[in-house]
């Protein structure tokens, strides 16, 4: 297996993680700092993602996790003032190199929201090919069997077969949730960011998506940001706890809820803060 | 209950009950609530009076012409023959053509404004805009005499004639006050409603939409496209409709650059007539009852027009805003 997820790795020291690892991480980040405007609220992060894996990033909020996540597919800088120094590299390209397309990089690392952002005036077809539209064009027999299956990932297909052509909005909260992440991994993204994507969502909602999520392993790399650390323990296979901006430990899920090197790690996930 | 805890002591019993009384009997509530039922009523009262008004006045010109009035194009104060059919072309025709031009640029602009321009341009550009929409229409007309007429007739109506002189639309000879000419100044003045309108209606649209979309691997374009022109689709019409509103009743600007010829021709370049410029052209001057008659009637025909396009487009706005969208709340 990866080091990351091997309990004989010191902690944090993920740096030299990445250096003993059989097969480089997928996606992996370098002294990665994201700003907004002048104030940090990530910095330093080096942290590395093995294909096929679910990672999960944790922390109480404004820790900067989800700014993290956000700088991974370069959606950071969509925000006001959002900047960062050190690199993210995608199968060890940079993905902040200037020869990068942004859109490029991010029809490879797809994105679920906090919220479900069907777009309102379209299917649940449309919705699901929107980002193959975005591409290139396709005929018509491949994108029904694109949407299909990304439909059949997400566990969506048999509540919406038959009802493709209506609107998207007539979904339910978690329903639509499911249609967001088929719309991202229809276009065949290597890696799969979801930003807290349960957090809207009834029990029952999250947990048909945390499934998805591990089914979703088989074909994605995939990182998660969570609130709920019982979802961190269901759904990942390694985990990373942040606080303030800096990420205070790195390692095997297991480990890191049954036995973890730190005490703010510690204290957070038995719940004495945040 | 909460409130009895809070109240003063000695209203401590029973508040709930008194509360309400207190509420129903206070006489400033009362005085406010008034005005504003006053306020409200007003409005369908007043328009309820100019319809009457319209009518009455029209009366002796609607028995005369009948609905005939509507298709004949003959004004001949003097053989007291009147027909308003150049009239209400005229006026739907320039309206048209205002919003052909003004349409697509002032898209153009919201979007620019709302989702490429930088940052420190958008709010002082906005303000500018809305500037625009300040400027007397009078001096629209006066800006449109000396110096939009000479610059048409000198350039783009001769280039136009060039390059397009084989559709009728661009035949003829070349005044300078035309239906064009006011097409394009209407266009100018309905701008910066439209911009200001859309422009708003695109800041409503959610950061998560824009976000999606490029989250999608979307260029700014095709998330313009695909996400935020269509959530903002009624909002776009309701703003669209507020321009023809405008563009429908000018007057002033409109009757000094058309060049209140009454007559319909296919010609983009002949001079036409509106509505709204006859009647202010001809009213001071009408002595005669049919003549006054007519112009009322005229009047009316303008109610009404701006009432069906009104409604229509509230129709619209009804059938394209099924399924949700932003901006329908703007209107």
């Amino acid at each position: 297996m990866t080091p990351l997820t091997t309990s004989a790795l010191p902690s944090p020291v993920p740096a030299a993680s990445l250096t003993t690892t059989s097969e480089p991480p997928r996606l992996r980040t370098d002294k990665l700092t994201a700003m907004y405007g002048k104030s940090t609220a990530v910095s330093g992060v080096t942290l590395g993602f093995p294909a096929n894996q679910v990672h999960a990033l944790i922390g109480p909020s404004g820790c900067g996790k989800s700014t993290f996540l956000r700088c991974l597919n370069r959606t950071h800088e969509l925000s006001d003032g959002g900047w960062i120094t050190g690199r993210v590299l995608l199968d060890e390209e940079d993905v902040y190199d200037a020869r990068v397309s942004a859109m490029v990089l991010r029809r490879r690392i797809g994105m679920v929201f906090q919220r479900p952002t069907p777009f309102p005036t379209m299917s649940v077809y449309d919705n699901v090919a929107a980002g193959l539209r975005a591409g290139v064009r396709l005929r018509r027999g491949e994108t029904d069997e694109i949407v299909e299956r990304a439909l059949r990932q997400a566990a969506l297909w048999d509540e919406v077969k038959d009802r493709l052509r209506g609107s998207a909005m007539a979904l339910s909260g978690g329903q639509q949730q499911r249609l967001c992440i088929a719309r991202t991994i229809a276009p065949a993204p290597e890696v799969v960011l979801l930003d807290e994507p349960t957090s809207a969502l009834d029990p029952q909602g999250t947990q048909r998506i945390e499934e998805v999520v591990v089914e979703l392993k088989g074909d994605f790399t995939i990182v998660i940001v969570t609130h709920n650390m019982q979802q961190a323990a269901r759904t990942s296979d390694t985990t990373t706890f942040f606080y303030l901006g800096t990420m205070v430990e790195t390692g095997a899920t297991r480990q890191i809820f049954t036995a973890p090197r730190n005490e703010q790690t510690e204290a957070y996930i038995t719940g004495r803060f945040g | 209950m909460a409130s009895t805890v809070t109240t003063p002591a000695g209203r401590a019993r029973g508040t709930l009950r008194a509360s309400l009384a207190e509420q129903r009997g206070s006489r400033g509530d009362l005085v406010f609530r008034a005005v504003l039922t006053i306020a409200a009523a007003a409005v369908p009262a007043l328009l309820a009076v100019l319809l009457m008004e319209l009518v009455r006045g029209s009366e002796l010109a609607i028995s005369r012409f009948g609905l005939r009035f509507i298709t004949d194009s003959i004004w001949d104060p003097v053989a007291e023959r009147f027909g308003a059919w150049p009239l209400l072309a005229g006026t739907l025709l320039s309206s048209l053509l205002a919003l052909c031009i003004a349409v697509p640029l002032s898209l153009g602009v919201a979007i620019y404004l709302t989702e490429f321009a930088p940052r420190a341009v958008r709010q002082p550009v906005a303000f500018v805009i809305q500037l625009l929409a300040a400027i007397p229409s009078v001096v629209y007309g006066l800006w449109g005499i000396f110096v939009l007429i000479p610059l048409l007739r000198t350039t783009l109506f001769p280039l136009l004639r060039g390059a397009l002189g084989f559709l009728p639309l661009f035949q003829g000879p070349i005044y300078g006050p035309s239906m064009l000419t006011a097409g394009i100044i209407l266009a100018i003045m309905v701008m910066p409603y439209i911009i200001s309108v859309s422009r708003e209606v695109l800041l409503a649209v959610p950061g998560s939409q824009r976000e999606a979309a490029l989250g999608l691997g979307a260029t700014r374009w095709e998330a313009v496209r695909t996400a935020i022109l269509p959530y903002a689709r009624s909002g776009l019409i309701g703003a669209v409709i507020l321009g023809l509103g405008r563009a429908l009743g000018e007057t002033m600007a409109v009757t000094m650059v058309i060049g209140n010829r009454n007559d319909v021709s296919a010609s983009l370049f002949a001079p036409g007539y509106t509505m709204a410029a006859a009647i202010a052209n001809e009213f001071s001057e009408a002595v005669k009852d049919i003549h006054l008659s007519a112009l009322a009637y005229v009047a009316l025909l303008l109610f009404v027009v701006t009432v069906l396009v009104n409604a229509g487009a509230r129709l619209l706005i009804w059938r394209v805003a099924r399924g949700a969208g932003a901006g329908s709340g703007a209107l």
